[in-house]
């Protein structure tokens, strides 16, 4: 076989697969029948608006200048997190949030709480390399 | 880039000085002015080098030169605009894409002209070398990625934090595969012209190599989400995928010999410096990539500074020097020769590398400090944590300076040449209509 088809058989192949996959993942998202909470799609925005991924993070996921904030809610609660988004900190500004935004803001932390931990120690390694969660 | 790493700087003063100009540019207004000039001047670095290849490689000007210039306006406002939108404090985007939704739209735009404009210079698609087939991956795969990334403005993918994040970084993980494929397609096509071989390109061990990028870039994503609760295969799936990798880093210590000889006989060329440093550079950031891509490794390493030491190597050590060796070999037949400059750009090259070493180090050493509170000290505050990793952040900050000035000291001949080379351009065509007006 001419070696530019053996090329295009392999992207072919590639590329059915990672649209495939990506169908796959698009039509069934990993957390299923999600009813969307208006104050908590509110608080996701306000989180953007402010940029608070900056700073901190999800999952691990965002900047290292502030602590993970995934299952600050739980270990925390609503008062510990109202109190530094009214004073502010070292580094962080005060926001001069509106009670809205903050109600919608902790809804947001709240529902990201609920999601799962992201603690590492939380997790197991197994022999093979792979981890799962306790 | 230049003003990329002012921003940057600016950030790692903040790290030290918390409240550092806090009432003018708080850290969460620095983090994206500088992740998006660097992020900026890689993408646009790269689409100038894949149109300046594509010409030499077809032999041909480019197919719309109206075209070129339409889309570097819109790229150019839009950039503004972003910067400007960042200093006022308006986000609305998410990470790395910070800036509000509605200036993504002139970028795809934009970036649409540019595919328009690479397909109809490219001329035949018969027997394609390789870096055409990985600046046509990078092209799609870019435009692809980018409109995916803004799933989250429709309501069902963003109802749900996990379904969020799992769109989000296969979309990150993917669009980075991308750009990289723009940069080592034209680093291929610069190593050839070097070298003034035209083998390696339509060598099976190219195209061995392509496809297992292209394999990682397509499915090895998941390895940023290990410790988010979404499907399990999506992690399997990645973990194993990026253990492909591993046949790259065997490779690249396979070649070492002839890779070290072949540098002797070349290494007087200023972009060939550039690009054995951007090897020295992928073989160390590959090393941390892969052992980060081990599950049981990176619930150790996912949320620490050693995230960032990969990240750092690959923007600085392996794109930006590959996109400077690259300028260095566009802009050396300009107007004006580099002869002059090149003990300062000597300088610059090894002050860069050197104090990118150290920075590199502090950050894995203070990632390995953070992996360590994580996992084990429980007690400690996280302001506390972040007080004993002080000592690493100030290597960070003091080799960061050092960096910066590597890289202007590089930089300064290669915009002083465009801009003096641009200004005669200009100067030329105006004494010409000049003449023809007084002439009539």
């Amino acid at each position: 076989m001419d070696k530019n088809w053996q090329k295009l058989i392999i992207l072919f192949l590639l590329v059915v697969g990672f649209l495939s996959y990506s169908f796959f993942l698009y039509t069934s998202l990993p957390v299923k029948n999600i009813a969307i909470k208006k104050e908590m799609d509110e608080g996701k925005m306000v989180w953007q608006q402010y940029n608070c991924n900056a700073c901190h993070q999800v999952y691990g996921l965002g900047g290292y200048l502030g602590p993970d904030l995934t299952n600050v809610y739980s270990k925390r609660g609503p008062a510990f997190i109202q109190a530094f988004l009214k004073t502010g900190t070292g580094a962080m500004p005060q926001f001069h949030l509106s009670e809205e935004e903050t109600n919608s803001l902790l809804s947001y932390l709240k529902d990201i709480d609920a999601s799962g931990k992201s603690d590492p120690k939380t997790f197991t390694l197994n022999y093979n390399g792979t981890i799962h969660q306790k | 880039m230049a003003v990329g790493m002012l921003f940057g700087l600016t950030g790692a003063i903040q790290y030290l000085v918390p409240d550092f100009i806090k009432q003018y540019l708080s850290f969460e207004k620095v983090r994206p002015l500088h992740v998006s000039s660097v992020v900026f001047w890689i993408i646009f670095a790269a689409i100038g080098s894949v149109l300046t290849y594509l010409q030499q490689y077809s032999g041909k000007k480019i197919f719309s030169p109206l075209l070129l210039k339409i889309q570097f306006a819109i790229f150019f406002i839009t950039v503004v605009a972003i910067i400007v939108s960042y200093f006022f404090g308006i986000f609305g985007g998410r990470e790395y894409w910070e800036f509000h939704p509605l200036l993504a739209m002139p970028l795809a735009v934009g970036w649409i002209l540019f595919i328009i404009n690479f397909l109809t210079s490219l001329g035949s698609f018969k027997n394609l070398p390789v870096y055409v087939w990985m600046w046509l991956t990078g092209l799609f795969f870019f435009l692809f990625t980018f409109i995916e990334s803004y799933l989250w403005l429709i309501p069902y993918f963003r109802s749900n934090v996990v379904n969020d994040m799992t769109v989000q970084w296969k979309s990150y993980g993917s669009m980075v595969g991308s750009w990289n494929m723009l940069i080592y397609g034209s680093s291929i096509f610069l190593m050839e012209k070097i070298s003034g071989s035209k083998k390696y390109s339509h060598a099976p061990i190219a195209f061995v190599l392509y496809f297992t990028g292209l394999f990682n870039l397509m499915f090895n994503w998941g390895h940023h989400i290990y410790t988010v609760p979404t499907y399990p295969f999506v992690k399997h799936i990645s973990y194993a995928v990026s253990m492909t990798e591993l046949f790259i880093l065997g490779r690249i210590i396979w070649q070492w010999k002839s890779s070290v000889s072949t540098a002797r006989k070349h290494y007087h060329q200023t972009a060939y410096r550039f690009l054995i440093a951007a090897d020295i550079w992928i073989f160390l950031t590959l090393i941390l990539a892969i052992a980060m891509s081990i599950p049981a490794i990176n619930v150790y390493t996912h949320g620490t500074h050693i995230t960032v030491a990969h990240t750092m190597g690959a923007t600085i050590g392996i794109n930006s020097f590959i996109l400077l060796a690259i300028a260095f070999d566009i802009l050396k037949d300009s107007c004006m020769p580099f002869e002059k400059s090149i003990k300062w750009v000597n300088r610059g090259f090894y002050t860069a590398n050197l104090s990118l070493l150290f920075f590199w180090i502090s950050l894995i050493i203070a990632g390995v400090l953070k992996a360590k509170w994580q996992m084990h000290d429980e007690a400690i505050p996280f302001s506390t944590m972040m007080l004993q990793l002080r000592p690493y952040f100030i290597i960070f900050f003091l080799s960061g300076i050092l960096l910066i000035t590597g890289f202007y000291l590089i930089l300064f001949p290669l915009l002083r040449n465009q801009l003096i080379c641009q200004y005669k351009k200009f100067f030329i065509k105006y004494e010409e209509k000049r003449s023809v007006f007084a002439m009539e």
